[in-house]
């Protein structure tokens, strides 16, 4: 492939990756209200269009012609660069995830990614941990005592699942002795006694699982650890100070950075795009995208149906929790896989 | 195993939650709901928009008494009676009422005017939405005040002219 070539290939995955992601973004907003309401006996939004279905639409319009209004004594440049950092680092965790085989085009081979890298989810790890600057940067430039908390609570949370969060993905790492993701599917595909698929959670990955789910939750700043942003004590938190596209650059983050950790979640524990795949050549290609959707949103459902079930964490006990509990768990885990790795083979 | 016992407690709360999203919506669904009211629920006891009543002939109840003008506590009823005629009959009764009207911006639908009218007249009916960007449209005219038609036809006539036109619909 010239270099021309590849380049071309790689800016048109990465403008449909990024519109793709901006739509599916939108659509989870959608539908987090829409699940929230019925979970509260509401409706969730109905007016904009059947079922509510352009609301997103509508409220980006609104956030756009909003007033992008600075407060007076905040740092200016930090400020400004904080959303966009927070932005621009969940965008780029998108790009090593594989969503699909391979595609055979034109005699060439396309992966599904925008760029297939061998340390893919050391890059997504490295980068969504960047992405917590944005947060920590925006509550202490704002120069307001809740941006401030928000912050440090920021911080200080995502340090501390960091930690439990690397330790849950490396009983998978230790299974499939890769850090490729495309390869981590790979070694998931097919079924063992017949039936059961060769999901990384069938295999041992169980606890590991709900580790890494538990710890994706606090490092995405969802509930019930959403302490940076806790509303009813914060206002708001890290971004009190924020309106307009800034503030929805916060959002857009936080929701990028859930589907990323949903996108990960199915690949690692799940078998990304493996399932049954029937019928003419076409369903080859679409299948197993359909299934890695499918699952990605199944993620998404449960992320939003604990936030319509959960309360938040009180400070204290979400510190113990991941010290005490999360992180000798997730060591206990790597222990016991490392154990039965070195026995069986 | 206090541990077992909390991861229980979470997944029935996950069990509860995920059963109430199957459980139908108690909101009610109003300016989009079905027929006249659009999904709103009253209770029979609901005082609305006034409704002058007619009787079974299609005569106006009202007779022109004044007692509920006299009843009401702010004011807001203005009567004008008038003798019916061999040509021109309007109420059941000597007299009738040639002018009422009930004006919206002072009354506090306290139903005094209903508990007052020796003869049914005035009722409060369902209708609510009397919000205006003009003060003078709520001054309401007997020809809105009325009902469209005799009480017997229908269960009961619980909306006045005015918005029955509004609504563009004829159930009531």
């Amino acid at each position: 492939m010239s270099l021309g070539l590849y380049l071309l290939v790689g800016f048109i995955k990465s403008f449909i990756i990024i519109n793709v992601y901006l739509v599916v973004f939108a659509y989870t907003v959608w539908a987090e209200r829409k699940v929230l309401g019925h979970i509260q006996n509401r409706w969730g939004p109905t007016k904009v269009g059947p079922f509510g279905l352009l609301q997103p639409i509508a409220d980006g319009v609104k956030l756009l012609f909003k007033e992008d209004m600075t407060p007076p004594f905040v740092y200016q440049p930090i400020f400004t660069i904080a959303p966009v950092l927070a932005l621009v680092m969940s965008l780029m965790s998108v790009a090593v995830i594989p969503i699909a085989p391979a595609l055979h085009l034109f005699g060439y081979d396309i992966p599904m990614q925008v760029t297939d890298i061998n340390i893919g989810l050391l890059f997504i790890l490295g980068v969504t941990s960047i992405g917590v600057y944005g947060i920590a940067l925006a509550g202490w430039s704002s120069n307001s005592k809740y941006a401030m908390l928000g912050g440090l609570r920021a911080s200080a949370q995502m340090i501390s699942y960091e930690a439990s969060l690397g330790l849950s993905l490396i009983g998978v790492l230790i299974m499939s002795g890769s850090f490729s993701l495309q390869e981590i599917v790979h070694q998931q595909e097919g079924f063992f006694w017949g039936f059961i698929p060769n999901w990384n959670i069938f295999r041992g990955q169980f606890f590991g699982f709900f580790l890494y789910i538990i710890a994706a939750y606090a490092e995405t700043n969802r509930v019930p650890f959403d302490l940076p942003e806790a509303e009813s004590e914060l206002g708001g938190g890290y971004h009190t100070e924020y309106s307009s596209m800034k503030w929805s650059m916060f959002f857009m983050a936080e929701y990028h950075n859930m589907i990323t950790v949903a996108c990960l979640a199915t690949l690692l524990f799940l078998g990304g795009w493996s399932g049954p795949v029937i019928g003419p050549p076409i369903l080859h290609t679409l299948l197993p995208l359909a299934w890695f959707c499918l699952k990605v949103a199944f993620f998404l459902f449960i992320y939003i149906w604990v936030r319509g079930t959960m309360p938040r964490f009180r400070y204290d006990q979400l510190m113990a929790f991941g010290w005490k509990v999360l992180l000798p768990l997730a060591i206990l885990n790597v222990v016991v896989t490392a154990f039965f790795v070195a026995w069986f083979s | 195993m206090s541990v077992v016992k909390d991861i229980a407690a979470v997944a029935k709360g996950m069990g509860i939650t995920f059963g109430e999203m199957f459980q139908p919506t108690i909101v009610e669904n109003y300016p989009d709901g079905p027929g006249p009211l659009k999904g709103a629920k009253f209770q029979e006891r609901f005082r609305g928009a006034h409704v002058l009543q007619r009787d079974e002939n299609g005569l106006e109840k009202c007779v022109a008494c004044f007692l509920c003008a006299a009843a009401c506590p702010c004011n807001c009823i203005y009567i004008e009676a008038d003798e019916n005629t061999e040509q021109n009959r309007v109420s059941g009764a000597e007299r009738y009422a040639k002018v009422y009207n009930i004006d919206y911006n002072r009354c506090i639908f306290c139903g005094y005017c209903v508990e007052a009218c020796p003869t049914d007249a005035i009722t409060h009916g369902h209708g609510f939405e009397l919000a205006s960007f003009n003060a003078t449209n709520l001054i309401y005219r007997k020809e809105q005040l009325l009902a469209i038609k005799p009480a017997q036809l229908g269960e009961g006539v619980t909306f006045n002219k005015a918005e029955m036109d509004r609504q563009g619909s004829t159930a009531g």
